[in-house]
């Protein structure tokens, strides 16, 4: 069995498609990582140990179990509990979520990054707690972590087809579909493949140009 | 959740599954990552180019992807294999492109000095990556080995959607016969949450004995420059 090229065009705008929902999964689900992963990390720092240390085990509990289960949970649990949600909903709610474990490690080592004269000059100053962390060691830490946090915009690409598991229409479920109405995988499997590659590529080019811009040493 | 715990054998049987899949895809992940890292060192460029490519390529797909295209692409044009022998392969040629980016970053951070010392002292291009650039490198590449092996062992989950019977699977299915959906979830996410916490340790354990083996300490929590450097979107280290 060889290419078929006239078939690859015929499943094009399918592949396009389930693309639109594969990059409205991944910003939607970026966009709660990257604010409830800074949550995650103030919330480590309050007086009480107690109340950080289970704020840290719960973080590593979600981040060290896979998002397919995850998926699930959300998917099926909530509606047991008399919520009910839509599988596209529910996939953003589980990525972001999951991701937000991640962003939450970026922001915590940005954070210790700060030089410590940094919250010495606070302390001197006597600024109010607001103003040290919007005015001084957010701005800076937030700046040294921009290009990781970039990296985990692509992670999350990348890991999107996992809300197949949950039918949400994204990439490659489209191209599964497709191919199991004609039995041929080998044209539209290929072809995600080779979107995610062109995908990551350049954006890991833009990363690295982010990083050589946003550098501090 | 009685009725979850009393299938307590199929969990057993999804998780033997899962650590196999851990285990079997992270050896081949390994091999080929020492293997492309080295090349990525190397001087000659079209050495280097395979390595680019190798990495490109693997880490730029999403490994369920790649599962896919072993699983449902490959066996169309004649080339068939066992769906666990995909599944190894997906995870461990994906795995294994970040291990050579940590492999190559980690032999590149190797102060200078060592290199041309080997050189002075005549060392063949074998000696000198077995006896001085390895066995320093290896300590850098430790800690981003752990984070990759815990993100292979979470990406196992993937196989249960081509048929493997892991504890993903395991969980779906008694979902589906016992109709309890919160206990058979939990249950799933607490024994995954161990599997990790396992591996966790034991890549404590061996960090401990390398630092002790080179007589040195590294940092207890991880600094911005190596957090990212085992992570799933990372971009080239080192």
């Amino acid at each position: 069995m060889s290419w078929d090229w006239q078939y690859s065009g015929e499943i094009l705008p399918d592949l396009l498609r389930g693309l639109r929902y594969t990059v409205i999964a991944t910003l939607a689900g970026y966009v709660i990582a990257i604010v409830l992963g800074l949550v995650w990390t103030l919330l480590r720092r309050t007086p009480s140990r107690v109340f950080n240390q289970v704020i840290r085990w719960v973080t590593e509990f979600i981040r060290s179990t896979p998002l397919i289960p995850q998926l699930y949970f959300v998917f099926f649990v909530l509606p047991a509990w008399g919520i009910t949600i839509g599988s596209l909903t529910a996939g953003i709610i589980t990525l972001g979520i999951h991701y937000s474990t991640y962003t939450a490690e970026v922001y915590r080592a940005g954070i210790a990054d700060v030089p410590k004269g940094q919250w010495e000059a606070c302390t001197a100053l006597n600024l109010p707690r607001s103003r040290v962390w919007l005015d001084v060691i957010l701005p800076q830490a937030i700046r040294r972590v921009i290009p990781t946090l970039g990296n985990y915009l692509i992670a999350m690409f990348k890991d999107s087809p996992m809300l197949l598991a949950i039918n949400v229409a994204e990439l490659l479920f489209s191209a599964y579909k497709v191919g199991s109405q004609s039995l041929q995988f080998l044209e539209p499997i290929t072809m995600v493949g080779l979107l995610f590659v062109v995908v990551s590529v350049i954006s890991s080019i833009l990363v690295r140009r982010l990083e050589r811009r946003y550098a501090t040493t | 959740m009685s009725d979850v715990l009393d299938s307590y054998s199929q969990w057993l049987d999804g998780a033997w599954v899962t650590v196999r899949l851990t285990l079997l895809g992270g050896a081949l992940a390994l091999v080929l990552a020492l293997l492309f890292g080295m090349a990525g060192t190397s001087r000659h460029a079209w050495v280097r180019v395979l390595n680019r490519v190798y990495v490109e390529f693997f880490r730029g797909n999403a490994t369920l992807v790649l599962l896919f295209w072993f699983f449902y692409a490959l066996p169309l044009i004649g080339l068939r294999f066992t769906t666990m022998f995909a599944a190894v392969l997906a995870l461990g040629l994906n795995v294994g492109a970040y291990g050579a980016e940590v492999v190559r970053g980690s032999i590149n951070a190797v102060p200078k000095a060592q290199y041309e010392a080997t050189v002075a002292l005549n060392f063949t291009p074998f000696q000198r990556m077995r006896r001085v650039l390895l066995p320093q490198a290896f300590a850098l590449m430790l800690p981003p080995f752990g984070n990759l092996l815990i993100e292979l062992m979470k990406g196992t989950a993937i196989v249960s959607l081509v048929g493997l019977v892991d504890l993903t699977r395991v969980s779906k299915n008694i979902q589906g016969s016992t109709g309890e959906t919160v206990a058979a979830f939990s249950v799933v996410l607490v024994l995954y949450f161990v599997v990790a916490q396992l591996l966790q340790l034991f890549v404590r354990y061996a960090e401990r004995r390398v630092d002790r083996m080179l007589g040195r300490r590294l940092p207890s929590e991880p600094s911005l420059g190596t957090i990212a450097a085992g992570a799933p979107g990372a971009g080239v280290a080192g």
